[in-house]
């Protein structure tokens, strides 16, 4: 069992290079080996996501040293939850990127893909934060390549921007991190925790500042006002099978932010007390509101799904704010319904979208199948939206039935009910430009000629193989699912949510090794101070007999 | 020393920051280089600094200096220095796609920069 934890990260990091060199001129055995082996990360999800079920936190030690100064893997309820999350998203986007072709489009997409992978995984497994910097930045470095996949003017640009805004973010995450070293000597997450308990309220303001850097930094990830603007650009102008795989990315930065501050930061610890939840509920409404006037006001179809993206970041993030179990059980819920949402909406865009001139929204002839692809959009949108029968709905639900704290619940409340309806009119906006008045749209001969030359990517006329819409429908599929079976699932995240804010067995499961080896006593109090000073005083102890003797 | 060490550290992050604001591809690049260059000094001088002291703690010697922050500056000059690579050859793609060095042109400019011929 205990090397299957760093299996997730293993097996894309050795069949990327694989993929990269000895496959790069044959497009074929790179999609079957990229295909298998994503459906390998599946199993191995699987398996992780069935032995973390039962509560159990696994530690994985790199070279077997013992926790505080090794780096370690743990795999709980969590990690195994969002790894499964990454594995399903990823196979689904693949498939789509492999029967529509975009994997021709550019060189090593499979490649870049797997690496891609690699650092989602290892970003949710470890248990150091130095660590989580590295693989944050092993997905950064494979997202860049894949964001400006293809090519073209306004993606080359939009990427640009992308990476700058990234690697500004990851000098703040070093910042961040030097910071927190500084004040606390560790960066081991469990560690952390037990540290910050012990730091008086009064000497607390440069953990204070540390807790707030890698919040912004989380942020950045998560798009959360105000660091929110680099999303509607990158996620409008990637590939769209890219922009589906991003979907995960965004819950990367989500994902962070409940570690650490549910573990490091939590609201109980008097060094941070309730600051992060503040913040992050101010950020999170106004994030809600730039998604749902975005949603209004996009005059094209790929930007107007980005901020449906936005929005949806913003009611997880309302939901994570709160810090309690309840509410974090109806943020993991709505975690895993806006990833499928999201990677469903850009799936279906895309498939209509290479049929079209362009993504305006502006009203031409329908396309091939448009009933086919109206339908989808219309599944897609309604659980994006949050309206029944989808999974949007209950998770929404869920959201609100969390958030009564009478302070709260006058902000949270308004801004996701009014950013719903917003988001609802946008859809319902574009899907009636896109299919409904298109059936009833003829198109003078010399505008479509003039559309076409335009054009730069060449517009498919064939209706959509049943390959090609498959994935799309397994994403909308996995949203019904999730409404169907969302008694067992909330009561996993209930589970999940629980084990999160049980602290105590986080830090005892990594900290205490196996072979008895104990850092700190078993009660975690102050008491590992004293021990330090007596080794001090040994070893000064050493030093002067020494000194005397010469 | 601790002056010295803090006085760079936030001369390079100002120059740094000025230089990405400038948003042309070249200034932003060497802003980003001057903020990593910044970062890793600050994260040397987090684990403290101390001057002619081992890394390495043997018997008998009462103080060392901390070899942990030693070991995450070099991953982070590593990881930098890739990154810049990257960001390089990104941005020179975008000149020669666009035409343009601007890195915070919107849509309606494009038609205004002719692209490089």
């Amino acid at each position: 069992m205990t090397h299957w934890i760093i299996a997730p990260v293993i097996l894309p990091a050795l069949l990327a290079p694989i993929i990269g060199y000895v496959m790069r001129y044959d497009i074929l055995i790179a999609r079957i080996a990229s295909i298998v082996g994503t459906i390998g990360l599946v199993a191995i999800a699987a398996g992780l996501f069935a032995s973390a079920a039962p509560g159990e936190t696994f530690v994985y030690r790199l070279g077997n040293w013992p926790a505080p100064f090794g780096i370690v893997l743990v795999l709980d309820r969590l990690s195994a939850l969002m790894v499964m999350l990454t594995s399903v998203l990823a196979l689904i986007v693949l498939v789509h990127a492999v029967a529509t072709n975009w994997d021709q489009k550019g060189l090593h997409f499979h490649a870049l893909f797997q690496f891609q992978l690699m650092g989602i995984s290892g970003a949710f497994l470890t248990g150091d934060v130095f660590n989580l910097f590295v693989f944050f930045e092993v997905l950064l470095i494979a997202s860049y390549g894949l964001m400006i996949h293809s090519g073209g003017r306004e993606r080359m640009r939009a990427g640009l921007q992308y990476v700058i805004m990234n690697l500004a973010g990851s000098t703040l995450f070093l910042f961040a991190l030097g910071t927190l070293y500084a004040s606390t000597g560790t960066l081991n997450i469990a560690d952390l925790a037990v540290r910050l308990r012990e730091i008086p309220v009064e000497d607390a303001a440069i953990v204070r500042v540390a807790a707030m850097l890698l919040m912004i930094v989380f942020a950045v990830k998560a798009a959360l006002f105000p660091v929110q603007f680099w999303l509607p650009g990158t996620y409008a102008n990637a590939p769209a099978p890219v922009a589906a795989l991003f979907a995960i990315m965004t819950k990367v930065g989500a994902y962070a932010i409940i570690r650490v501050h549910t573990i490091v930061f939590g609201p109980d610890i008097p060094a941070t007390g309730d600051m992060a939840g503040l913040w992050l509920f101010a950020a999170a409404i106004v994030t809600v509101g730039i998604g749902a006037f975005g949603v209004l006001g996009a005059r094209r179809l790929m930007p107007l799904i980005a901020f449906s993206v936005l929005g949806s970041m913003g009611t997880l993030m309302l939901a994570i704010s709160a810090f309690t179990p309840g509410a974090t059980t109806a943020a993991l819920y709505y975690l895993v319904h806006s990833t499928f949402a999201a990677a469903a909406l850009f799936l279906i865009a895309d498939l209509v979208v290479t049929r079209r001139p362009g993504d305006t929204l502006t009203t031409l002839p329908a396309t091939v199948q448009n009933g086919l692809f109206a339908a989808l959009f219309f599944g897609a949108a309604i659980g994006m939206a949050g309206m029944p029968p989808l999974s949007g709905f209950l998770g929404k639900l869920f959201v609100l039935d969390n958030l009564r704290d009478p302070a709260e619940i006058g902000w949270a409340w308004t801004a996701i009910l009014v950013g719903s309806l917003f988001t609802i009119v946008g859809f319902a906006r574009a899907g009636s430009a896109l299919f409904w008045k298109s059936t009833a749209f003829v198109l003078p001969e010399n505008v479509i000629s003039e559309d076409e030359e335009k054009e730069e990517v060449p517009i498919t006329r064939d209706p959509a193989k049943a390959w090609e819409v498959a994935p799309t429908m397994a994403a909308i599929g996995m949203l019904a699912a999730l409404s169907i079976f969302a008694g067992p699932a909330a009561r996993y995240f209930e589970l999940t949510a629980d084990q999160l804010f049980d602290r105590n067995a986080y830090v005892s499961a990594v900290l205490e090794n196996p072979d008895g080896l104990k850092p700190y006593p078993d009660d975690h109090h102050g008491e590992e101070d004293a021990a330090y000073d007596e080794d001090a005083a040994e070893h000064d102890d050493d030093g002067s007999a020494k000194d005397g003797g010469h | 020393m601790e002056l010295i060490v803090a006085t760079s550290v936030g001369a390079m992050t100002a120059a740094g920051v000025y230089l990405i604001l400038r948003l042309r591809a070249f200034p932003v690049i060497l802003g980003l280089a001057l903020l990593s260059y910044a970062v890793n000094v600050f994260i040397f001088a987090s684990g403290r600094l101390s001057v002619n002291l081992p890394p390495i703690l043997k018997y008998g010697d009462a103080s060392y200096t901390d070899p942990l922050p030693q070991a995450l500056v070099l991953t982070a000059i590593v990881i930098s220095f890739g990154m810049t690579a990257v960001l390089v050859m990104i941005a020179i793609g975008a000149f020669l796609e666009t035409g343009t060095d601007k890195v915070d042109i919107e849509r309606g400019d494009e038609d205004e920069e002719e692209p490089v011929k």
